[in-house]
């Protein structure tokens, strides 16, 4: 043994790496049919990105799944694509418009494409049988992801139950499940945006292009800047108009909002939002806006 | 690829930004008291000064606050996150906050106090570096309170600190606090924690929590904020002994790395070094490392904390399960446990039970063969042959294993020394064990 071991210097990134790195091969290790859950945005590269490190020089050992809600940031598919092309990794795309069709999930005109995911992705991991879903879900993002496990069990339906999670200790994490059930896996829990960013810098990744400042057409609508779009027809009084903006998540573009921002680099958004006064889901995310517990309630049913 | 240690920092992107974490690394707290003891008014306070809560997260929670006709803004409520928990005004489940100071970032496990979600105070416990104990000034150590330091010890939480609250009501009055210090000082004495801290503060009004106060002069210590920036988070049991536990083989079989055969893992104590000489267990095979990859790069050291893949010299077997050590000193390796067990299933763990052992990254089958102490950790009562063991009652136990492990004392590395039991069954966990010893029955706790 060494006795002139250098002290262990290890940054919070690196605790934080490590630590994702650690769950991911534990997944793969133990579970028979595990699948990334890709949505192309930020937190979603960085675990990509977590999976390579992984099993480098070896490619990763599952694949990729991606619900489509149609109504998706054409640059966001463009930077899955590239991922994609990279790392020789297979894509299953689950899409929300042939769920319809096919009366998977139900488009009664109200319901949000967010919500139709659900449905849609329950059906892909059932149907291709997958046991384990890697999720980019961070605790600080919301208080009903704070409380949840790192492995999050699945019933049979697909449900989430928050008052009868498995008690989680050191770094053991038990993969147990039944026949119809599955697990869903979030490397990601212990980081915060502010990490993600530090760690998108450090690792120089290929994110979508409108994370950064852009000129954009957009309106107000509920007190968030959404894009101009087909998808996202104009009501009466609202007016579209250009500003200098960017997206600080990026999901369904109907209920997607952007911020007005100048924020140009990796470093400029590290420091506009080291300042920023109101969370990434407060400001832009409308699926989250509904109820205190909206997200509890999404996640019962099955959501990411 | 480049060489060098993987202990060099990285540059950051931003070194200069207001309110950015900077690489002074991360400390794991945990809380404990109860709601009454001011805790999530200090954590909020935390929150607060550290700007981890946002406009519209406070904003939500003083509108609850108002709705549900508080007076005051209910701090509870931002962490409280669940329906169930906000119904009833009562934290269940441990929840996990963030936030960062220049100087270091934080996760803080902020576990319920009562006694029937012990398992949750252990859980939570189980990853912390630092444990905190909130008292009330005006009550000094309760049951509660003591239950907790315990719960400390036993998980082997490296910094045990007691934070003396609401000394606003107390007049800030030395003598209270210095009654308070003195009899935890001397209870921790007899649980050997290794690190003892203790700050008089007021949440309510931030005395002593981020800065240091005008209103107790008499204390001439830091605050709070600044014991937790600077506590060592240093691993602890450095010198006992190297452990890097198989997670995955890692075999391309292709291109230009067809030969390639690594183990990858994470180094859970001390560090490895190329041309080391290490021990696989536990088929006891010796050989020495010859190298130490990541990514995109190869080094000459991994130290404890870092996730790497271990390129061996000899072709010798090694798969998932496996345990590589330093050969100097390799860890036992024994079909038979005894351990301190915190139980967390409704029902009782009793003696001839079959079980599922997870430990590293090996489960094997166990059965229970003996019950030794139970410690009741309200009364902190021993029980000396107790028949059962109970939800949220921690016990000495004796088990027989399905196959060798390579473990350690908990004593001496909590990560070899640790596992949880699962219901073959249900797939539940339903227990946490901390190995005292590799062989016989010798019932202490």
């Amino acid at each position: 043994m060494p006795t002139a071991a250098p002290q262990a210097a290890l940054t919070h990134l690196d605790v934080l790496e490590s630590e994702s790195i650690h769950i991911i091969r534990e997944v793969a290790a133990e579970f028979e049919r595990p699948v990334l859950m890709f949505s192309g945005g930020k937190d979603s590269i960085v675990m990509l990105r977590l999976a390579e490190r992984a099993f480098a020089p070896a490619k990763i050992p599952f694949g990729l799944l991606q619900v489509d809600t149609g109504f998706d940031f054409p640059e966001v598919l463009a930077t899955r694509d590239r991922w994609v092309e990279r790392l020789g990794i297979d894509l299953h795309v689950a899409s929300v418009d042939e769920a319809i069709a096919q009366g998977i999930v139900i488009d009664d005109g109200k319901t949000s494409r967010n919500r139709l995911q659900i449905g849609t992705l329950l059906h892909a991991i059932e149907e291709r049988g997958y046991t384990a879903a890697f999720g980019g879900g961070r605790r600080d993002e919301e208080k009903a992801r704070a409380k949840e496990r790192i492995y999050s069990h699945r019933d049979d339906f697909g449900q989430w139950d928050p008052k009868n999670q498995r008690p989680e200790l050191w770094s053991l994490y038990n993969g147990r499940i039944h026949e119809g059930e599955h697990m869903r896996v979030f490397p990601l829990s212990n980081w915060t945006e502010l990490d993600i960013w530090q760690y998108i810098g450090r690792e120089q990744l290929d994110i979508p292009e409108i994370y950064y400042s852009h000129q954009r057409r957009v309106f107000e609508r509920d007190g968030m800047l959404l894009t101009e779009s087909e998808h996202n027809p104009l009501r009466a009084g609202e007016v579209a108009s250009e500003r200098t903006v960017r997206f600080r998540t990026v999901g369904d573009l109907t209920l997607t909002g952007c911020v007005e921002s100048p924020a140009a680099t990796v470093t400029e958004i590290i420091d506009e939002i080291s300042i920023a006064r109101l969370t990434e889901r407060g400001a832009t995310r409308g699926d989250d806006r509904f109820s205190e517990a909206a997200m509890e309630d999404r996640k019962k049913e099955g959501y990411f | 690829m480049s060489t060098d240690t993987l202990t060099t920092p990285l540059p950051e992107q931003s070194a200069t930004s207001v309110g950015t974490n900077l690489d002074l690394g991360l400390l794991r707290v945990a809380t404990a008291g109860s709601v009454d003891d001011g805790k999530s008014t200090l954590i909020g306070r935390l929150l607060l000064d550290s700007k981890a809560i946002f406009e519209d997260q406070l904003e939500a929670v003083e509108a609850t606050s108002k709705a549900k006709g508080h007076d005051h803004t209910d701090l509870a409520l931002l962490t409280d996150g669940l329906r169930s928990e906000r119904e009833q005004g009562i934290t269940i489940d441990v929840a996990y906050r963030y936030f960062a100071t220049p100087r270091r970032k934080f996760i803080l496990a902020d576990t319920p106090g009562h006694a029937q979600y012990t398992r949750n105070m252990v859980t939570g416990a189980s990853t912390a570096d630092l444990g905190l104990v909130l008292v009330d000034a005006r009550h000094g150590l309760t049951e509660q309170s003591r239950r907790h330091t315990v719960l400390l010890s036993l998980l082997q939480v490296p910094h045990i600190t007691l934070v003396v609250n609401k000394m606003d009501l107390v007049d800030f009055d030395e003598a209270v606090y210095t009654q308070i210090r003195d009899d935890f000082l001397a209870f921790a004495e007899q649980l050997q924690v290794p690190a003892v801290a203790t700050f008089p503060i007021s949440a309510l009004a931030g005395d002593n929590v981020v800065e240091t106060s005008d209103s107790m002069p008499w204390y001439t210590g830091t605050s709070l904020l600044e014991h937790l920036e600077t506590a060592e988070n240093a691993d602890l049991f450095e010198d006992k002994g190297d452990r890097f536990p198989v997670q995955y083989v890692i075999r391309p079989q292709q291109g230009e790395h067809r030969d390639y055969r690594g183990y990858a893992g994470r180094v859970e104590a001390g560090t490895f070094t190329v041309g080391q000489e290490i021990v696989v267990l536990p088929s006891g095979v010796r050989t020495t490392i010859a190298g130490i990859d990541t990514l995109d790069a190869t080094h000459d050291q991994a130290v404890s904390g870092q996730s790497v893949t271990l390129r061996l010299a000899d072709e010798v077997d090694v798969s998932r399960g496996d345990l590589i050590a330093d050969a100097e000193h390799a860890p036992e390796v024994t079909r038979e446990v005894t351990a301190t067990i915190c139980w967390m299933s409704t029902g009782a763990l009793h003696s001839r039970q079959k079980l599922l052992l997870k430990h590293t990254t090996r489960t094997v089958k166990a059965v229970v063969d003996g019950l030794g102490a139970r410690l009741d950790v309200n009364t902190l009562e021993r029980d000396g042959e107790a028949s059962e063991l109970g939800l949220n009652e921690v016990g000495t136990v004796s088990l027989r294993l399905s196959q060798p492990l390579a473990v350690d004392a908990y004593a001496t590395h909590r990560a070899t020394g640790s596992f949880i039991l699962i219901d073959p069954a249900t797939g539940n966990t339903v227990g946490a064990g901390m190995i005292s010893s590799t062989h016989g029955v010798e019932y202490t706790i």
